[in-house]
């Protein structure tokens, strides 16, 4: 399982290999549309539509632009069920010229070290590639570390927090977005990177582009297409959620109707100056 | 407990506080990770028992050296700080070792089967409790998470570690030193905010003027900067947190994106219409009403207090 001693990067078979970028992408609530229960302080997170996580667009982004410079080719990773499905439309949409999926119902509950084992083993399972992309961080679980781990998994170099990531005369250069400084490297492939914010804004598909995703191929495998075995995966699990909680709010809830505007502006005015908030 | 730790980070004070929680944890058999000599003094003063020394700072370098240093120690937990290196070294070396990993752990207990941590999920709206079990056990810690240890004048080993990696694939071609970034917001004593109630871009001036009465910065809610462009930079999850002593929410519904993002706020005042939206219950004071109306009212009251 380590993967360092017998992975071929770039294809042989062919006579003519495009390099691959590879980008992992993971469907998440939208947060927008999560609401907290009031009565037990969770997150209703079922009810939420499902979006690709904002930085792994962005890292999908990143790649389509280097495949529109110099002519890559882009495909998606991802771990997830029939609405994974659906969110890679829009990455097939966006640019992506195929999507990869492991969906198993026995992974559903897997932790971040199981997951980096079940997609180091698609990556492997899905071809040579050059670079391998995703977001930094995934804002549900904020996890901040498949990357990393299907790095080491793959025994490949990691280039983290890219804000710039691009092919310049046949050489990948980014710029890193550390804490005080911006670090610029070259990396030599195969490597691993995660983007941050400011790398781009990602495009929206066009209609044109979307009735075109619909006839991309998306190639859906379980565990043990992978080979391997579902329940050795989940004796993986380190990291179980007890539970999940909204921090208690302790403010003042103080509701001041305003019938009579005047009469309702100057209480909130007395209030804000009996509490120091006006200067 | 007779635990070992281990603990790392290049940050000394952040060190420390990793020490703190490691010897309260562990009682005693804390090891360091140091990076340069003053920082291993510091450490082995302030109660690590063996402070390793690590003098490459590379990636590749600390990677092997922490390796290393776990499988001379084998300890049950080992802590960096969530630094930004912190943050990649750490799922590295947990799935070097198939070890289970949690980030930005801002509480850390030894219970029956493994450590109980606390962080934040949901873009921070929510307060996740975990399990880790299997060993070692690897979190990272955020900065004024634990206390750094009171005693000083300790006795300790400082070990060098000289770590063999080959030469890395990834080269540094130039380190630019940052500009300094816009802290408008974030340090932002008063802050006004917009949301989708503003009906067109022109209206924001109400929210403007209110501004200046107030002595305030201006944000606004992630709807109306990222779909509608009226403004830079938003205040949530993804845009901006902020922690003035007084928020005014003006026409925003609420969500847990804008909340987390406000959740530091000493005061927080709301104008909605809708009195089941959401920002009422985020809410110190807030009035029921149309911010066409109680805007300018706000604004004029606030000036003729002034006079």
């Amino acid at each position: 399982m380590t993967g360092k001693d017998k992975c071929v990067w770039r294809g042989k078979s062919s006579l003519i290999t495009v390099p691959r970028i590879v980008v992992l992408v993971k469907d998440i609530p939208d947060l927008n549309e999560v609401k907290i229960d009031t009565s037990t302080r969770s997150p209703m997170v079922e009810s939420a539509k499902r979006r690709l996580n904002d930085l792994d667009k962005r890292a999908l982004e990143a790649a389509i632009r280097m495949k529109e410079t110099a002519g890559m080719e882009v495909v998606t990773v991802s771990m997830g069920d029939e609405k994974t499905k659906t969110c890679l439309l829009e990455a097939l949409a966006m640019g992506a010229d195929a999507a990869y999926i492991v969906s198993d119902p026995a992974l559903k509950w897997v932790d971040a070290h199981a997951t980096s084992l079940v997609l180091a083993a698609a990556i492997r399972k899905a071809g040579a590639f050059d670079v391998i992309v995703s977001g930094e961080l995934s804002l549900d679980g904020m996890g901040s570390q498949v990357g990393p781990r299907v790095a080491e998994l793959l025994g490949i170099p990691q280039v983290t927090y890219a804000k710039e990531l691009k092919i310049e005369v046949g050489k990948y250069i980014a710029v890193r977005d550390l804490e005080d400084v911006d670090e610029v490297v070259e990396a030599e492939p195969p490597f691993l990177a995660t983007v941050v914010r400011e790398i781009n804004e990602p495009r929206i598909p066009s209609l044109m582009n979307i009735m075109k995703a619909k006839k991309k191929p998306i190639t859906e495998w379980n565990a043990e297409a992978l080979g391997l075995k579902a329940d050795e995966i989940i004796a993986f699990v380190r990291v179980v959620v007890s539970d999940v909680k909204a921090p208690e709010v302790s403010r003042k809830r103080v509701m001041i109707k305003a019938e009579k505007i005047e009469e309702a502006v100057a209480k909130l005015v007395f209030m804000l100056e009996s509490e120091g908030a006006l200067e | 407990m007779h635990i070992k730790t281990l603990i790392y980070s290049e940050n000394t004070e952040l060190a420390l506080q990793l020490l703190g929680k490691a010897i309260q944890l562990s009682g005693a058999g804390v090891s360091a990770i140091a990076v340069d000599g003053d920082q291993a003094s510091i450490l082995v003063s302030s109660g690590a028992v063996k402070t390793y020394l690590v003098k490459d700072h590379s990636f590749d370098a600390l990677r092997a050296g922490i390796l290393d240093v776990v499988a001379k120690e084998s300890p049950e937990l080992v802590m960096f700080g969530s630094t930004k290196r912190g943050r990649e070294l750490a799922p590295r070396v947990a799935a070097a070792l198939k070890a289970g990993y949690s980030g930005d752990c801002f509480e850390a207990e030894q219970v029956d089967g493994g450590f109980a941590v606390k962080r934040l999920a949901y873009g921070g709206s929510t307060i996740a409790s975990m399990m880790i079990k299997g060993k070692p056990t690897i979190i990272s810690v955020p900065q004024r998470s634990f206390q750094k240890p009171e005693t000083q004048g300790k006795q300790g080993e400082i070990i060098e570690l000289v770590t063999s990696t080959p030469l890395s694939k990834v080269k540094v071609l130039e380190s630019r030193t940052k500009k300094t970034t816009d802290l408008g917001l974030e340090n932002a004593k008063i802050i006004v905010s917009a949301g989708r109630g503003f009906k067109k871009k022109e209206d924001l001036k109400l929210l403007e003027e209110l501004a200046t009465e107030l002595g305030a910065k201006m944000g606004c809610s992630r709807p109306v900067s990222a779909d509608l462009g009226w403004m830079d930079q938003w205040v949530g999850i993804s845009g901006k947190k902020v922690a003035p002593r007084l928020y005014v929410a003006c026409g925003i519904s609420g969500t847990i994106q804008h909340a987390a993002g406000i959740r530091d706020s000493q005061l927080i005042v709301s104008v909605n219409s809708d009195e089941s939206a959401g920002i009422h219950q985020l809410s110190d004071y807030s009035i029921v009403g149309d911010i066409y109306t109680v805007l300018p009212a706000l604004t004029k009251a606030l000036k003729e207090r002034l006079k």
